[in-house]
């Protein structure tokens, strides 16, 4: 336990004290969801119906953005390779490090989600629902993230590969969280949507450290 | 790949298997296999389209718009076909690290995009005439995009690596990923399809096909199947020329520097 919360504590103070990346995540966040109503119009029932919707894909583009830096420069430093001495076996770093990511990056867009809320003119029940779904979702997200990560870790040109990636393995989190919200017509549905959304989830947290692992490994041959 | 003969058993020493996937050994074997293949298809598809185009009935609904479905089907088929040889290939460059495996996957990204392409392709053009649009989010079409797209990041991702043995193992890992998250995809599509629009969902499987249609749709599939395994044939034996040219030119390369002070 004790490695694993090194790891965890050394990623979290080096997201949080050099660069502010977290900051950055965070203010696109609000740009992206902030800008939609520029595109759409300012009509405020029609955004309110779009307003999960465009919470949700402000959040999945955030957290592509900050994907890069989960694995990259402490593979470029030689840190990954120094972790790979650990007692701590990769797959478990791989687990320290993804909630490390999800807490300086993922947390604070769900934490500031009730002002694009505000913006896009959701009710209070539903910007509720949106922050659970988010709550729920995003480690999904992240792992699948940190797959694409490891696998391009050692591409030094065309770092804009991970998302092309990632982004089609991310349509059924993004189907599951929005329906959660907004789930039309269907009893129930909504409530089955946001079930599958955290099997979903914990599936992900299951095979990602592997897969993440893995490709590390290959990488660092 | 380096194909230095001191260091790498020679074909006779190996097993059955290891000897037919033994790059050196697969160059000469397939040659043969190549021109019957090639006879093979010709037969096939010129058969197939023979009876798709004179000898099969037009639809009485859809007129003569159906005989679009004798390249729809097959090429449809042959994108998720494809994404399994590439899966299975993929265990085969994790677990073996076997090189071959790795020239198959390879070589099968492109022909699956391909098809899958031709797939959605002639899905529009026959959606055009009988359900008057281009292309209508159901969940059969939505998850036959999201295949193109899975295909066209793999094939990049090939492209972006210096090192193509390397590329060949972590590819490996995100085409398995793929595969586990593929049936995923295409249920949530499914579901998140009916959720929205219930009534319209299009599909073949109304009343039973009567066997003038049945017949050239399946002379058309074994057509396109051993079209793919000429043309995976072909590529995989270009890719490992490919990749004894590259180490040739770095070893020539390398006798050049040592040669210049």
């Amino acid at each position: 336990m004790k490695p694993f919360l090194a790891v965890l504590t050394r990623d979290m103070k080096l997201a949080t004290r050099i660069g502010g990346d977290s900051l950055t995540v965070l203010l696109f966040y609000i740009m992206t969801g902030a800008i939609m109503p520029f595109a759409i119009g300012p009509d405020k029932d029609q955004l309110a119906q779009l307003g999960p919707a465009i919470i949700w894909i402000s959040a999945l583009l955030s957290l592509l953005l900050a994907l890069d830096r989960l694995f990259r420069l402490d593979h470029e430093d030689g840190s990954l390779l120094a972790m790979r001495q650990a007692s701590l076996p990769l797959e478990m770093i791989v687990v320290a490090k993804i909630c490390a990511h999800w807490v300086t990056t993922a947390l604070p867009l769900i934490v500031a989600t009730p002002i694009l809320a505000i913006l896009l003119n959701l009710e209070i029940d539903q910007t509720l629902r949106v922050i659970f779904t988010l709550l729920v979702g995003t480690p999904a997200l992240i792992c699948f993230g940190a797959i694409g990560a490891a696998v391009t870790v050692s591409i030094k040109r065309g770092g804009l590969i991970a998302p092309i990636l990632i982004l089609p393995l991310s349509i059924p989190t993004l189907i599951f969280g929005v329906s959660a919200v907004s789930g039309g017509a269907i009893a129930n549905a909504q409530d089955a949507a946001l079930l599958f959304l955290a099997g979903f989830t914990l599936l992900s947290l299951v095979f990602t450290p592997f897969a993440a692992a893995l490709a590390l490994k290959m990488a660092a041959e | 790949m380096t194909e230095s003969k001191s260091q790498e058993p020679t074909p006779q020493d190996l097993g059955f298997f290891s000897r037919i996937a033994h790059p050196g050994y697969f160059l000469e074997w397939s040659r043969y296999f190549i021109w019957p293949l090639l006879g093979i298809t010709a037969i096939l598809m010129a058969y197939g389209l023979y009876l798709a185009f004179f000898n099969s009935p037009a639809d009485y609904q859809q007129g003569e718009t159906v005989r679009i479905m004798y390249v729809h089907v097959p090429s449809a088929w042959l994108s998720q076909f494809c994404y399994a040889i590439m899966a299975a290939a993929a265990i085969g460059s994790l677990v073996w690290r076997h090189p071959l495996a790795d020239v198959s996957a390879k070589a099968a990204a492109p022909l699956g995009a391909t098809f899958t392409a031709i797939a959605l392709i002639t899905g529009a053009l026959w959606g055009a005439p009988t359900w008057g649009t281009f292309w209508e989010w159901d969940g059969r079409m939505t998850s036959t995009l999201i295949m193109l797209f899975i295909y066209l990041g793999i094939i990049a991702l090939w492209r972006t690596f210096e090192d193509q043995v390397r590329a060949g193992r972590i590819i490996a890992v995100i085409t398995l990923v793929g595969a586990i998250n593929v049936p995923i995809i295409k249920f949530s599509v499914d579901w998140w399809n009916t959720l929205h629009q219930p009534a319209s969902v299009f599909r073949l499987d109304g009343p039973t096909m009567p066997p003038s249609i049945l017949l050239p749709l399946f002379v058309m599939f074994f057509a396109f199947s051993f079209l793919f395994l000429l043309l995976h044939f072909i590529s995989m034996r270009t890719e490992i020329l490919r990749r004894r040219a590259r180490a040739i030119e770095r070893q020539y390369a390398q006798q050049l520097r040592t040669q210049k002070p």
